[in-house]
């Protein structure tokens, strides 16, 4: 029985006056790798934050991993899920090590098996634990900060990770590089959902084993990267699709 | 110069010793009314602001007057003293641990709530942790003025180094004035040192790339 770990049931957001949200449902599948494709102000970013309960819904149930986040400790819950973002947000004052460790610490690990955790997952993301764990973020690149801000993620195995635009502000080739890796580790590290937002859509079709294409915060089509690309459901999508023809044109041309 | 030192020495250390009683007394207890302040009222911006302007209206009364209002209250001597620069030293930390906690990114502070961190664990581990350098340098300040203004706690005899200030001034002699002040200083410069050093224990010293 193929298991549901995302839940939207007719979820409703406004902050103030504005309505960023008007009707989401939606369900997840255990192991998924889902990408959401959509323009600032589509809600993307606001859809990924409702699911770790940084946002809460208007009106609306929102279900993860079989629990009803009215209910929910959000506390505990953002402890097993995983969270990677735009601005990194590494703590500067604290060492590679240390970062990865958050969570972790905070669920009471011992010592001992944070250290063991922290080379393991340096290890998976491709730096040299010896040379990166007493580190400062500082002393590291872009690309090898977000590689931590994965590895933090992952640090207590949680069945979710959420993305919100991780690579958008990393230039093309590591961008590139990254994008491989993280979904290797989704095939690598199987049964995890990755729930992942983004505005490039090479980086959404390449990445989702479904697209959910978002517009003035509601859904325009939720499928496989190929019937997205050869079956837009609506007009915006469309025209997205549109967009990267005209690149493709414009190869063309260059050639 | 030389002669003056040699034949009062004992008393201008004690002196010494009473200023800085004075001074580290008064601070230790803005610094704690500081965080308290800051604990309660950090999610009352409002609230905030208004203590902020309360402690600026002291601040900008006169020592000589502050001191000789609370005479009536607490009477002569060293708890006037304290109360009056505890209160001058509030205005400067309390600014100063509020900006210092303002300008973190709050895209931390979203990312920490997103790892899991408890409000208790973002303000301590997050915020109180990035703003610690702006803290301790509103510290040197309140310190470094506290040092100045504790002189005229002489008035109302609290002792301190205030005292040579004033014999000097009394008696028409320079060379008391001139110890007054240089040993105002050297404290200072001591009392930074040490404040230094705790720093150093607290905030780890981050590379820069």
């Amino acid at each position: 029985m193929i298991k549901e770990i995302i839940k939207f049931n007719h979820v409703n957001k406004k902050f103030g006056k504005n309505e960023v949200i008007k009707d989401l449902s939606f369900s997840i599948n255990e192991g998924e790798f889902i990408t959401v494709l959509g323009s600032s102000g589509s809600g993307k970013t606001t859809t990924l934050k409702m699911i770790n309960g940084l946002e809460k819904p208007t009106s609306g149930q929102i279900i993860v991993n079989d629990c009803d986040l009215k209910e929910a400790n959000l506390v505990t819950l953002r402890r097993h899920i995983g969270y990677v973002v735009q601005s990194i947000g590494l703590f500067p004052h604290m060492t590679i090590s240390q970062n990865i460790g958050v969570t972790p610490k905070l669920l009471g690990w011992d010592q001992g098996k944070i250290d063991l955790k922290v080379k393991d997952l340096l290890e998976l993301v491709g730096l040299d634990s010896k040379e990166y764990a007493s580190r400062y973020p500082t002393q590291l690149s872009g690309g090898q900060q977000q590689r931590i801000g994965v590895a933090r993620a992952l640090a207590t195995n949680p069945p979710l990770m959420l993305f919100d635009e991780p690579f958008s502000a990393l230039d093309a080739i590591t961008r590139q590089n990254l994008q491989r890796e993280v979904k290797e580790l989704h095939h690598k590290l199987s049964k995890k959902t990755f729930f992942f937002v983004t505005h490039d859509i090479n980086e959404a079709l390449y990445l989702g084993d479904r697209v959910m294409v978002m517009n003035h915060g509601q859904i325009e089509q939720f499928d496989t990267p190929n019937k997205v690309a050869n079956q837009p459901a609506t007009n915006y999508v469309k025209r997205l699709i549109g967009t990267v023809r005209e690149n493709q044109a414009l190869w063309e041309d260059i050639k | 110069m030389i002669q003056y030192w040699q034949e009062n020495s004992g008393q201008m250390i004690n002196l010494m010793i009473q200023h800085a009683q004075m001074v580290l007394g008064s601070l230790l207890i803005a610094i704690v009314i500081a965080f308290i302040l800051i604990v309660v009222f950090l999610r009352r911006e409002n609230w905030l602001n208004g203590l902020m302007y309360f402690f600026s209206l002291l601040y900008s009364v006169p020592s000589y007057a502050f001191f000789a209002l609370l005479i009536p209250i607490t009477g002569l001597g060293q708890i006037s003293a304290i109360i009056v620069l505890a209160f001058y030293s509030e205005y400067v930390l309390l600014r100063s641990f509020i900006t210092g906690i303002r300008e973190v990114d709050p895209s931390y502070l979203e990312v920490a709530a997103g790892l899991g961190m408890t409000t208790k664990q973002i303000f301590v581990k997050v915020q109180l942790a990035l703003a610690l350098p702006t803290i301790f340098s509103g510290i040197q300040v309140a310190l470094a003025s506290t040092m100045a203004i504790a002189t005229i706690a002489s008035t109302i005899s609290a002792g301190g180094l205030g005292d040579l200030l004033f014999e000097g001034l009394q008696t028409g002699r320079v060379v008391p004035i001139l110890w007054g002040t240089i040993l105002t200083v050297l404290l200072t410069l001591i009392c930074i040192v040490i404040l230094k050093l705790i720093e150093n224990i607290f905030v780890v010293d981050v590379p820069k790339q």
